[in-house]
């Protein structure tokens, strides 16, 4: 009807030459990252594909499927003659044993013993920080626990086999001087800084609106600190936790140098334990390329992906319904 | 930078890889226990013979065996004898049956804490022990106290050695902590006074060493004893090479076994052959 009111096609905007220059150098700069970022992409997916296919040999060949089956990875096997069935792992040996529980005990160990130490004093420490510090002190305070974030763990690991170990035996009379609390103690000092950082930047995230309103109905700096931000602030923490927590179970220098390398099934947090991170590590130079025990220590390996994947996806799932819960409570 | 990258890793191929072929160096690798006897052979050596370059790594006596058979190395340091597995794989690739040269003797030692009363244990206690049979000092005349077993990791040749003579093929107590390398060994022994090692005679340092009761006699692991083979736990260090020795090789390998080469040995703490 009022055909004419239609907007007349749009004149291609005629772009001067430096523009059109600046316009494909643009498009360049974004294709190279693109090429980069699948590059990056690409290499991760490789190498699981390649723990994945190395671990495979277990089920596809027949010696290994003998040698290392499940039921004998996971279940209690026949140690030696007039001894009660066991789980134990000792794959260099005539009859191969291969039981993993002695490797889950031991990560899970000397995991929790850093957990228990270091999720404490990281949250606090940043809440600290950000809450109450001066700002003067704060200042000083980030940058250092940043510094010993990047402490390489073999020198931690050093020192805990040096002193740590010799002065926890001396005070709780441990009688392997090397145990899962030294390994694990070693660990926490790895972790905190870890911790510390991504809760501190989660904490300082938090709206300043939230604490006025806090302080604003008479709540204490504390009352605010505790019940308010830390609160609005649990996703990030949680994610520094679980942070925390894939690098306790994957690394490798620290427990594989203060934690005595005995894969033994106890939960006397006083033994000497084995990890599975360390157990690939020690036990990598000397294997054949291919045969069971190599399969093995990739299944190891696929098995530490598991963990912190799952790991992972359930903070995911956590986080979310927190998230959701806060947006519900703000409407 | 895909170009960049791809001619750095061919400029590091380039650099590194001939290394291992460059003619005038020999790679030598393996035990643990011999690196410090090696090391020493190789400067002496090069100091006479200053065209030729001698590389010592460790890294366990299997680590050098499977380098052998991987073609990464010239020699390969062992203490244990090969295994038939590995002979059978080098002779597969390389069509000639490998050399395997004795340089050196070395007595297996059994450290333990300067402080501990025991003095001599027989071999047959030494399997209780290292098989967590027994458990407790008190039980081969020492104190009332536990038994903390040290061990090494399962790519040592002396962790091979001591599983087969001592332990008859089996396996270590679960309980026996792994370390990596003879030093460590020693160093945990030295802290810890209910502890238990073994290694290499030459690495006897800070620590006790226990003398070996055979019958009535207890011997100590020292030159005399394990030349003559009264030591019961005494070995041979080999070289293995992949045919015979030739070239540069070979004027290392008879530098070794020569009158100053077999002081150098004496001088480290091991026992000389000839």
């Amino acid at each position: 009807m009022q055909e004419q009111d239609l907007a007349p096609p749009v004149a291609q905007p005629t772009l001067s030459p430096a523009a059109r220059r600046r316009q494909w150098k643009e498009r360049a700069i974004a294709g190279l990252i693109t090429v980069v970022a699948f590059t990056g992409i690409a290499a991760l997916v490789l190498i699981l594909v390649f723990v994945a296919k190395e671990a495979l040999t277990l089920v596809t060949d027949a010696a290994a499927r003998e040698e290392a089956s499940f039921s004998k990875m996971f279940l209690p096997q026949v140690v030696r003659k007039g001894k009660p069935l066991a789980y134990v792992w000792q794959p260099v040996s005539s009859v191969p044993k291969v039981s993993m529980i002695p490797l889950f005990v031991g990560t899970l160990k000397t995991t929790l013993v850093s957990m228990v130490v270091a999720v404490p004093l990281g949250i606090f420490g940043a809440l600290f920080a950000a809450e109450f510090a001066p700002r003067r002190l704060r200042e000083v305070l980030k940058p250092t626990i940043e510094l010993l974030a990047g402490i390489p763990s073999v020198v931690l690991g050093f020192f805990a086999l040096m002193v740590m170990a010799t002065f926890l035996q001396d005070v709780f009379g441990f009688t392997s001087r090397l145990n899962a609390v030294v390994a694990g103690l070693g660990l926490a000092l790895a972790i905190v800084p870890v911790i510390f950082t991504v809760t501190e930047d989660a904490l300082t995230a938090v709206p300043r609106s939230y604490r006025e309103a806090s302080l604003a109905l008479g709540a204490t700096p504390w009352e605010t600190a505790w019940k308010v931000v830390l609160p609005a602030a649990a996703p990030g923490i949680l994610a520094a936790c679980v942070l925390g927590f894939g690098r306790a179970i994957g690394e490798t220098m620290i427990v594989l140098m203060a934690s005595g390398n005995a894969a033994i099934v106890s939960w006397n947090l006083g033994d000497s334990v084995r990890s599975l991170s360390a157990t690939i590590a020690a036990e990598m130079g000397e294997v054949v390329v291919g045969s069971p025990h190599y399969a093995l220590l990739f299944f190891i390996g696929v098995e530490l992906f598991l963990f912190t994947f799952v790991l992972n996806m359930l903070a995911g799932m956590w986080t979310r319904k927190v998230i959701q819960r806060l947006k519900g409570g703000a409407g | 930078m895909k170009k960049t990258l791809l001619s750095s890793f061919v400029a590091f191929g380039l650099v590194v890889l001939p290394l291992t072929a460059q003619a005038g160096t020999v790679t030598v690798k393996g035990s643990d226990t011999m690196v410090i006897l090696v090391q020493r052979w190789a400067e002496a050596f090069m100091k006479k013979n200053p065209a030729t370059k001698i590389q010592v790594t460790g890294g366990g006596s299997g680590t050098g065996l499977a380098a052998l058979q991987n073609g990464t190395t010239d020699i390969a340091m062992s203490s244990r004898e090969i295994k038939e597995a590995e002979e059978e794989k080098l002779r597969a690739r390389y069509n000639t049956p490998p050399t395997a040269i004795s340089v050196a003797k070395d007595g297996v030692t059994f450290y333990v804490n300067e402080s501990n009363k025991v003095d001599a244990l027989s071999v047959e206690q030494l399997k209780d022990i290292y098989l967590g049979d027994t458990t407790s000092w008190k039980a081969v005349g020492g104190a009332d106290a536990p038994i903390v077993l040290y061990s090494r990791e399962n790519s040592s040749g002396t962790y091979v050695f001591v599983k087969d003579t001592v332990l008859g093929g089996d396996d270590f107590a679960a309980s026996a902590q792994t370390l990596p390398g003879t030093a460590a060994v020693v160093n945990a022994v030295a802290k810890e006074k209910n502890g238990i090692g073994y290694g290499g005679a030459a690495y006897a340092k800070g620590i006790k060493e226990l003398k070996v009761k055979k019958g009535n006699e207890a011997f100590a692991p020292n030159a005399e004893n394990v030349k003559s083979g009264k030591y019961p736990l005494s070995r041979d260090l080999f070289f293995y090479l992949r045919n015979k020795p030739a070239g540069e090789a070979k004027a290392f390998i008879d530098f070794t076994l020569s009158a100053e080469g077999q002081a150098i040995v004496t001088q480290v703490g091991y026992f000389p052959v000839k």
